[in-house]
């Protein structure tokens, strides 16, 4: 599975775990990841410790886990990027919409 | 095509066998099953009677004189084409080489003689099934081939409209590189470049997310706001702003455009760039200096319009500077090996090129040799953007195309801006829209651009907010100058400036007369030494009022009335060929 989602301790944040390419090949199963309905969850860690890549269309799914989220309300951090991937990040200016960490 | 399949039409098949018993049998087990028969007697006569009869399926003996059945069996599946016609030998062998050679010729299946009844018709049913899922899926293909056909022809025709709108700026002004190489039809990238009518050039690059017809939907309201807006006179800022918010209107959550704003002055060797989601910038520099220009922005069509910022970079510039952007296809060119082109082989190949050669083709043969055999990349766009001075620009802006179209030559109108309209809003954009009617002035826009500006401005900083133009002698005089100007502006209740524009024919062209009225106390023309009379120059500069005399210089004439709250202007031009300029034949 290259998406997995499990829940934060305090039961109101959503970790969502992306292994190898974010592209555009994970479009549906990102999408699924957090469309469920499950109206507890507060929080979104997007986990990027094993993702390898990511390309414009990743960027355009963390904006519409952003707008699921709330839009500008939205609480998403990114967590554990590898330098490429934060290059394309900072290039994108993502900082200004997310928390990257 | 279900339907049939749970609905057992009669079938027709063709029954090769040289026994007359054998054969016998089977045509009446065949026919008791409802399908119709065809007979043959040998290999020979089953192919002839294979083209006349179409047979749906074919029970084909092995073993016949004249022809055997391997042999039929091929020419018949020749025959047959593409279209699935099961064919399933009859026979008493046994040895499995045997049976193998009947499916080398093409044979299907087999049926044992003696014959079973409830096993023939299970075998032609399970044929006939899979002989209509094979039609179905075919007759699918070739619909989806068509569909496809059709769509490149549409997106054929799309891509010359979408031309049109994109590419009619000054993309081919000699001071401007620019390469574009689509990954699909359309790709993704956008590239326009416009000459500002008050001189200088408007520059953007972009890339949507995505490729193909969806980019190029978004990239239509781009162009149109682009070209729309900078022949009227709008600024980068403004038109990025715009470019925003029709973006974050229009386009799904997920999508949005990086792009590179670039608005080049030649008149103050300067430019403004705004970098948003692009890779970074290089600022390559007439004596090979690199400098980097950053993205500091979210891309286009993400943010709303109250959290956007238009904040461009000020570079300040020397002649021969060059400014080149790219999208990011070029740093994710792979070569062979999968390693990337990256901000590293750009530099390489900026660091690395000889002093004669442009950076823009540096860049882009290195990229190219890099990725020469390699096959999948990104959309390629790339630009540069050369300081030049500002007699090489006027030629740039000449060259716009005169419309044919006949246009208003016999108006007048006026505009009147009121209150705290005076400081939120520009009136030039409308004004000079209004003149721009006019075909012949079409080609003045420069000229006419100025003057309005200078008239509003003069209007509303020396008239309604009263500013000492002698402030701005100084640079501390200047910040002081601005701070007023933004306070005063707060304070304009029952203020107003009413433009009253004039046109009319004239035997070589036509007159437009330009009225500008302030509400404020006016000033002392008579003795002011820009009107005076022996305007010596040189010594003018020294006062401001700069703007006054290039008022002079541009018109025909300038007029000050009552307390000289009241500017009047006659603009003369000429018909198109005429080599008559106003800036120069009426000096002096």
């Amino acid at each position: 599975m290259p998406i997995q989602t499990r829940r934060g301790e305090d039961s109101q944040t959503l970790i969502i775990s992306i292994v190898g390419r974010f592209d555009f090949s994970t479009h549906q199963a990102f999408r699924d990841a957090y469309e469920h309905g499950d109206e507890s969850i507060r929080y979104y860690i997007v986990d990027l410790s094993d993702t390898t890549y990511l390309d414009s269309s990743a960027l355009g799914m963390l904006l519409l886990l952003r707008d699921y989220a709330g839009g500008d309300g939205a609480s998403i951090s990114i967590e554990n990027c590898n330098n490429d991937v934060r290059r394309i990040l900072s290039i994108s200016n993502f900082e200004q919409l997310f928390a990257i960490r | 095509m279900e339907e049939s399949i749970a609905e057992p039409k009669p079938l027709t098949i063709l029954i090769a066998d040289d026994s007359d018993t054998d054969r016998l049998i089977l045509t009446a087990l065949v026919r008791r099953l409802g399908h119709r028969v065809f007979e043959a007697k040998n290999g020979q006569e089953a192919v002839q009677l294979f083209q006349d009869c179409d047979p749906d399926i074919v029970l084909l003996d092995a073993l016949m004189p004249v022809m055997d059945g391997m042999e039929a069996a091929r020419q018949i599946k020749i025959l047959a084409g593409e279209r699935m016609v099961p064919l399933i030998f009859l026979t008493s062998l046994s040895e499995a080489e045997e049976l193998a050679k009947c499916l080398d010729a093409g044979g299907d299946d087999f049926l044992s003689k003696p014959y079973n009844r409830v096993i023939l018709e299970a075998k032609i049913n399970a044929f006939n099934r899979m002989r209509l899922m094979h039609r179905a899926l075919s007759s699918q293909r070739d619909l989806t081939r068509e569909r496809n056909e059709q769509l490149l022809q549409e997106q054929e025709i799309a891509k010359r409209v979408f031309d049109n709108v994109a590419h009619t700026g000054c993309l081919d002004a000699f001071n401007i590189r620019h390469h574009a190489s689509p990954l699909a039809l359309f790709n993704g990238d956008v590239l326009f470049a416009a000459p500002f009518p008050a001189g200088g050039m408007l520059v953007f690059i972009g890339d949507f997310t995505g490729h193909g017809l969806p980019a190029a939907i978004g990239a239509m309201p781009l162009a149109e706001i682009f070209y729309g807006m900078v022949t009227k006179g709008f600024k980068g800022a403004d038109v990025l702003r715009e470019f925003n918010q029709k973006l974050k209107q229009i386009l799904p959550p997920g999508m949005f455009c990086c792009g590179g704003m670039i608005e080049a002055d030649f008149k103050h060797n300067q430019l403004q760039v705004w970098n948003g989601g692009l890779p970074d910038g290089w600022l390559v520099r007439a004596n090979g200096d690199l400098e980097l220009v950053p993205s500091r922005h979210l891309p286009l069509g993400i943010l709303s319009s109250d959290r956007f910022d238009d904040s461009m970079d000020n570079l300040p510039t020397g002649p021969g500077d060059r400014l080149l952007m790219l999208t990011d296809g070029f740093l994710e060119s792979r070569n062979t090996e999968g390693r990337l082109f990256g901000d590293s082989g750009i530099r390489w190949a900026l660091e690395s090129r000889t002093a004669s050669q442009h950076p823009f083709d540096a860049v882009l043969e290195a990229v190219q040799h890099f990725s020469a055999s390699a096959a999948d990349t990104d959309d390629l766009t790339m630009c540069s953007v050369e300081m030049v001075d500002e007699v090489g620009i006027s030629i740039i802006q000449d060259r716009t195309e005169p419309s044919p179209l006949p246009g208003p030559m016999e108006w007048h109108c006026e505009y009147e801006v009121r209150e705290r309209t005076l400081g939120d809003f520009s009136p030039l954009p409308l004004l000079l829209h209004i003149c721009m009617e006019v075909p012949g002035l079409r080609r003045k826009s420069g000229e006419i651009y100025t003057l309005l500006a200078e008239l509003y401005s003069n209007a509303l900083e020396h008239g309604v907010l009263e500013l000492p133009s002698h402030w701005k002698q100084s640079a501390e005089g200047f910040d002081q100058y601005y701070e007023e100007r933004r306070r005063r502006l707060s304070r304009v209740e029952g203020h107003f400036i009413r433009f009253s524009l004039s046109h009319s024919m004239t035997p070589s062209g036509g007159r437009l007369r330009i009225v500008c009225e302030d509400s404020g106390s006016g000033f002392d023309f008579h003795n002011h030494p820009i009107l005076e009379a022996d305007l010596r120059p040189g010594r003018a500069g020294r006062y401001a009022g700069r703007g006054l005399l290039l008022l002079k210089r541009l018109a025909e004439s300038v007029t000050f009335h009552q307390q000289g709250n009241q500017v009047e202007i006659i603009f003369d031009w000429e018909v198109v060929g005429s080599l008559s300029n106003p800036a120069s034949s009426h000096r002096q």
